[in-house]
């Protein structure tokens, strides 16, 4: 009897489900998964890297963009200029672009918008890319100034990120929930916890250039259930965070496109530089020594993550490559460690945050660091608790975290953060003068100086960059396989068939 | 009857004031700074602190938790610190997805239960009794959420009868949100039914070890008509209680289900909203769960007197 119903339920299943198309027969949109869905929608409030993974050069947009190679080009700005001294930069805005509530772009906008992140009570999460700006100003309703208070080289970049959005005053009271910008996309609706649908600005600039009318983004988080999604059809796009170990699966099967980019994101083992004996630089460096980088890589990513050597993206042209530095080697490891006064090693605490590459690479860290006679601890952590006991009160001796804004390497110079990093005026030197570089060369140089001396201190263990591993439709074009900064742009997407 | 509602109402809300108090200073104790969780690693510590006096975090606790309480008392649940929406309204979307849901696994569990549980013991004993059992005895050793992952393959990757997950809405799509519910409540109710099919069964049994069974035996009855006419009525009390609890469980969301098939149900929201520190949706949705479960266990009271007449004049 519990089979004839066992049958029946399956029936009554099989009737239901029969005869409701899972693709969508019109292909002018597009449906994209996410891990995360972001708390709010507007990336002038909250940090959460979801939130530019939506809005960021759909829905709102800065003066200037990131394009998928990681170059700066234009976008609210035409084209812009920089004086002599490098202190002046002066953008001209393109003429007649509306915001989605139908008012009219223009210069007062861009000081509003870069006022407000700049100012304490503005909330900007980012307000800190904003430290060599002195004041913008608009003397025609084209033209927006910024005055500088050093040459600040990277200025067009961090105007491209997600931070910088230009808003409309009118606006920002409700954009946390109905984000209103001058993308080629309009905010449809956001059901929580599901979705964001967006659809496509029939008034915007370009409008024959977007090629999707709809696009929605779904959010899950479970790691079979994002197989499963995109097996099933459910989805055509998953760009960023999809299991490494479904990989090999998605590149047997014809109807998937497997892309495997890197994101900002450096992942390492963080060091309390402050804490005995971590402020030993030869125990630092023995550190570096015990732990292979390739064999954490083959464990938690499948083999995916580019090693890194410094706390740099092998994207950037200024990129050294410092791996060979501190290569695995425990005879070495354990040499050091006798020099420094631990012949028979030590304990350690290795405090463990949530993602996979923490909690999986600390189990098989704590056994790389075993052959070296340092029992490694582990303590699983919950993002809260993370962020307090760690990031907060650096009550921690290591920790396994990726950082994943770009050019973030000038946390290094910062006071009290967390790593307690001793060097730090001379790399908050370093930041400056690469700041205010007069050329790209110059500027290089000091971004690899930089590098050097990280690598040097062994400031932590650096890992390796957290790969983009993204699947999608095989007739699915112009997704980004690289993030040089969080955004899934659509504004090239499209099918082929 | 009236007495007995007022004595009730009484020890509800005693039950919710206790509540309270044990919610609020849990949550209190919790490590992790809902400010610093909002604003993540690149915080800056004046940030926070800005964050944490616009959220009212820097007053005295007294204070708050008695904020908090005449909020709830005058229907105002406040806003969710991580969505900044209402936090009433962050309920009611997911309960969309969450009351159907337990409704249509409860109705499979019972359908599904009663018919085995009932079947078992009429054949006691048997081999219809050991193959139902059997099956019971799969069906709680099954992890629900195991179960559901091999519904999705089978009936969304390889046959792509259904959407492996996702929930479009009732005001877009009814059919399709009805579809999206059902193998989630088919992977809730093998579990639940099993447990439901054990309990009637024994409990069918022990009625008919009654003496009034035998009584109606004696006077001619076959076992069928005894069981059906006398037996079952009474069998369901227990049937009845344990329906009550997995009613109140599946009600309260089912985090795992949810994560396999990726619905906005309540108890996703939970579960992000403990890791996000949005201590104000916590509070609010354990309050309302703690109602929730007084209020079924008080409905379940009512249908043992709808059951049972001798109930009705015991008290």
């Amino acid at each position: 009897m519990t089979k004839t119903f066992v049958v029946a339920v399956a029936a009554i299943i099989a009737a239901v489900g029969v005869g409701t198309p899972t693709l969508s027969a019109t292909r002018d949109s597009v449906r994209l998964g996410m891990t995360l869905e972001p708390p709010v929608l507007d990336p002038t409030a909250s940090p959460a890297a979801a939130i530019k993974e939506i809005v960021t050069n759909n829905l709102m947009e800065g003066l200037t963009r990131v394009s998928a190679d990681g170059s700066v080009k234009p976008a609210l700005a035409e084209s812009w200029t920089v004086s002599e001294d490098g202190k002046t930069y002066t953008f001209k805005l393109r003429r007649g672009v509306k915001f989605h509530d139908g008012s009219p772009f223009s210069s007062a906008d861009v000081v509003y918008s870069i006022s407000r992140a700049m100012s304490p009570e503005g909330g900007n999460p980012g307000r800190n890319l904003y430290r060599a700006i002195d004041k913008v100003t608009a003397p025609a309703p084209d033209i927006a100034v910024f005055t500088l208070k050093n040459p600040f080289f990277t200025l067009p970049y961090v105007l491209a990120l997600g931070d910088s959005s230009i808003v409309s005053e009118k606006t920002v009271p409700t954009n946390k929930t109905n984000p209103v910008g001058t993308g080629p996309f309009k905010f449809s609706r956001w059901v929580k916890g599901d979705r964001v649908e967006l659809v496509k600005n029939q008034d915007f600039r370009d409008k024959d250039k977007i090629r999707l009318n709809r696009a929605t983004f779904r959010f899950i988080p479970d790691p079979n259930a994002i197989v499963n999604a995109l097996l099933a059809g459910d989805l055509d796009a998953f760009p960023l965070g999809v299991p490494t170990e479904s990989v090999e699966r998605f590149k047997k099967d014809k109807r998937f496109k497997v892309s495997v980019g890197m994101t900002e994101g450096e992942t390492i083992v963080s060091i309390n530089n402050g804490k005995k004996p971590f402020d030993d630089v030869r125990v630092r460096r023995a550190l570096s020594h015990a732990v292979d980088r390739r064999a954490v890589i083959d464990g938690v990513m499948s083999g995916y993550g580019v090693p890194i050597g410094s706390h740099f993206s092998p994207l950037h042209p200024a990129y050294v490559d410092l791996t060979g530095l501190y290569p695995h080697d425990p005879a070495k490891a354990k040499t050091l460690l006798a020099e420094a006064g631990y012949p028979n090693g030590f304990a350690l605490t290795l405090r463990l945050p949530p993602p996979q590459y923490a909690r999986k690479g600390g189990e098989i860290i704590a056994q790389q660091l075993e052959r070296v006679g340092i029992q490694a601890k582990l303590e699983p952590l919950e993002w809260a608790q993370w962020l307090d006991q760690v990031l907060s009160r650096k009550d921690y001796e290591l920790t396994i975290i990726s950082h994943v804004e770009a050019l973030d390497y000038d946390r290094y110079g910062r006071e009290n953060y967390y790593w307690n990093y001793a060097n730090n005026k001379r790399i908050a030197e370093l930041v400056v003068s690469a700041d205010q570089a007069g050329s790209t060369a110059q500027r290089n140089a000091v971004l690899q100086d930089i590098q050097k001396q990280l690598a040097l201190d062994a400031v932590n263990v650096f890992l390796f960059q957290l790969p983009k591993i993204g699947v999608w439709n095989a007739n699915l074009v112009g997704l980004w396989e690289n993030s040089p900064s969080p955004s899934n742009d659509l504004t090239d997407v499209h099918w082929t068939k | 009857m009236s007495a007995v509602i007022v004595r009730r109402l009484l020890a509800f809300l005693a039950t919710l004031l206790a509540t309270s108090i044990v919610v609020f200073v849990v949550l209190e104790v919790l490590p992790g700074d809902p400010a610093q969780v909002m604003l993540g690693v690149d915080a800056e510590p004046d940030a926070v602190a800005r964050l944490r006096e616009k959220l009212g975090l820097e007053r005295p606790t007294t204070v708050r938790y008695f904020d908090w309480l005449l909020g709830f008392a005058t229907g105002n649940l406040g806003e969710s610190y991580t969505y900044s929406v209402p936090v009433l309204e962050l309920i009611v979307e997911r309960l969309a997805v969450t009351v159907p849901l337990a409704l249509i696994a409860m109705l499979l569990t019972t359908i599904i239960a009663l018919a085995a549980g009932v079947f078992a013991a009429a054949h006691h004993n048997r081999p219809g009794d050991w193959g139902v059992m059997l099956f019971a005895q799969l069906g709680i050793a099954m992890p629900n959420f195991w179960f559901g992952i091999l519904l999705v393959l089978l009936f969304a990757v390889t046959l792509g009868w259904f959407n492996a997950g996702g929930f479009p809405g009732w005001e877009d799509d009814a059919l399709a949100s009805f579809q999206a519910l059902l193998l989630p409540a088919v992977s809730l109710a093998i579990v639940q039914s099993a447990i439901l099919a054990r309990v009637t069964r024994s409990s069918v049994l022990d009625v008919l070890r009654e003496d009034y069974v035998r009584t109606a035996r004696a006077k001619g009855l076959s076992k069928r008509a005894a069981l059906w006419r006398h037996g079952l009525r009474n069998a369901l009390i227990p049937v009845v209680t344990v329906m009550g609890l997995q009613f109140a469980f599946l009600l309260s969301g089912t985090i795992i289900i949810e994560n396999v098939f990726y619905l906005p149900g309540l108890g996703r929201l939970i579960f992000q909203s403990i890791s996000q520190r949005d201590l104000v949706v916590v509070k609010d949705v354990v309050m309302l769960m703690v109602a929730k479960v007084v209020i079924i266990n008080f409905v379940i009271d009512l249908l043992y007197v709808v059951i049972d007449p001798r109930l009705r004049t015991a008290r």
